[in-house]
């Protein structure tokens, strides 16, 4: 593994199973008495939310603490950030204060590659989401989850998710989890198919590893998974479908559409669900739908990325596992 | 155990010091003396430590079972994220911790390992337990003691006293892992 996590490209296929295992593992502290670790004490990890998150950043902060980390919890409301700080200044007043890693989530895409390959931190960088480019923990929860209800919780460990047809439902465009999931998915053997309105599909999705389909029907009935994202309206600046109703009437996923979904398949959503628009309450209500499974997950991987990145002194190599074997 | 000192192990030079039938035989003993010593064994918990020390509580639990006629609790604990070396080497891969339904609380908990050695792996163990629960007592039990203890830490139940210098090593193989029972002494690589 390399010291950062900026995007789930960057992850080989061995990897992204260690992280998978080792989150697996970790799922199971959250039944103890005791949920906590003394894996990570004494590191500092600041969790720097340049952009609105509740989902990531409390789950990222319950992951830290969860391995005794000492956090510290930065948003840019109410810092000097407001007063016309950089992103460099914020970095090397950072460094100054010797943290051992960082969280960030920032409205501009590549920020957390800047950060990390600028030299203005030796601390390890962990993207919580970048503008429209990756989010590649929220990947890996699905992931999680995706194995852990397709292939079974003690089935999967040691397994990717090869074969699997996964479909990926709207805002494509605007979305760094549908990137994030493009790139994760495929490199765990996946096939993805992403499904969205001709104007919220992105210039070069051609080059990606998927499939583009423009109607949500027909791709329904061979999906094991179906991911809807929200329609991002604080990122549209143009109009990209006539109405919402329309929208939700050709690519929302009501009961109908998923009674025509296969017996096994899944509904997921990487929330914030709008109910009524991409998904109805039915859909979202169901036994199905992993929406809430996806945040608990978030938690143990998230805890696994930390483990892997910090807990030794060089970041974990993958091949660890099969050696021990 | 600590993987490092028995990775290197050269199978040419290695002596074996106990075979299948001793390993079955040096259980059976355990077993006794932990009925014995417990008077008969009614709240005993045995956790093994990964990897060996799980399949040696498996073991002990079935002997225990066979001598109580009761059903013996048995489960694993992965130390991995208590080591005190933690931050020496490269994450290493978890293992399983498996604590059977009805806990450890109030109960008498006999970790199993393969090797005793430095004493940092029960010393983990210890903390380990700490965070699940409170055990009326804890014991160890040990297919090897090979000396050389670093923390204040003695074992319960002891396989076999093995007397080595700091330049051998013990490799502890066991059926369900490696194919066959065996412990080897060999000579560390240098």
């Amino acid at each position: 593994m390399q010291r950062h996590l900026i995007s789930a490209a960057d992850l080989t296929r061995d990897d992204a199973v260690l992280i998978l295992d080792t989150a697996e593992e970790m799922a199971r502290v959250a039944d103890r008495p005791i949920k906590k670790l003394p894996t990570l004490r004494g590191r500092t990890i600041v969790n720097l939310f340049f952009e609105d998150s509740t989902r990531t950043r409390i789950s990222f902060e319950a992951a830290e603490k969860r391995l005794s980390a000492d956090v510290i919890n930065f948003t840019a409301k109410g810092s000097s950030v407001s007063k016309g700080e950089s992103l460099k200044d914020t970095a090397q007043t950072l460094e100054a204060m010797g943290v051992d890693a960082v969280v960030i989530r920032h409205g501009a895409s590549g920020a957390p590659y800047r950060l990390a390959n600028s030299g203005w931190i030796d601390a390890a960088v962990i993207n919580a989401g970048d503008g429209t480019h990756q989010h590649p923990t929220q990947a890996l929860l699905d992931a999680f989850t995706m194995r852990r209800r397709l292939v079974g919780r003690d089935a999967g460990i040691g397994q990717d998710l090869s074969g699997k047809r996964i479909t990926v439902v709207g805002d494509i465009l605007h979305s760094r989890v549908a990137r994030s999931n493009v790139d994760l998915l495929h490199t765990l053997g996946a096939q993805v198919t992403l499904v969205a309105p001709p104007t919220l599909v992105p210039v070069g999705v051609e080059t990606w590893p998927c499939e583009v389909a423009y109607d949500l029907d027909s791709t329904l009935a061979k999906s094991d998974a179906v991911m809807m994202l929200r329609v991002q309206r604080e990122r549209m600046n143009a109009a990209f479908f006539p109405t919402e109703r329309e929208y939700s009437r050709r690519y929302g996923l009501d009961g109908d559409r998923m009674a025509r979904m296969p017996e096994h398949a899944i509904v997921m959503h990487p929330g914030p669900m709008v109910r009524g628009m991409e998904i109805t309450a039915e859909v979202a209500d169901s036994d199905r739908c992993t929406v809430v499974e996806q945040v608990a997950n978030g938690v143990s991987i998230r805890m696994a990325v930390l483990y892997l990145l910090l807990g030794g002194n060089e970041p974990a190599v993958s091949h660890t596992r099969t050696e021990e074997k | 155990m600590d993987k490092q000192d028995t990775s290197d192990i050269q199978a040419s030079d290695a002596r074996p010091v106990l075979e299948g039938p001793d390993i079955a035989r040096v259980l059976t003993r355990i077993a006794h003396e932990i009925v014995e010593r417990a008077k008969g064994a009614d709240d005993v918990v045995l956790l093994g430590i990964p990897t060996r020390g799980v399949f040696l509580a498996r073991r002990l639990a079935a002997k225990l079972e066979e001598i109580t006629d009761r059903v013996i609790p048995v489960g694993s604990l992965d130390i991995t994220m208590y080591r005190d070396d933690l931050r020496m080497h490269p994450p290493r891969a978890l293992a399983r911790t498996e604590i059977p339904g009805d806990g450890i609380d109030g109960r008498l908990v006999v970790l199993v390992d393969d090797v005793l050695f430095s004493g940092r792996t029960i010393r983990a163990a210890l903390d380990a337990l700490n965070d699940i629960g409170r055990p009326r007592a804890v014991q160890l039990a040990v297919l090897v003691d090979r000396g050389h203890r670093e923390l204040p830490i003695r074992a319960d139940y002891v396989g076999k006293n093995l007397p080595t210098s700091l330049r051998e090593t013990v490799k502890v193989q066991l059926h369900e892992e490696d194919g066959r029972d065996t412990v080897l002494l060999g000579v560390k690589q240098t």
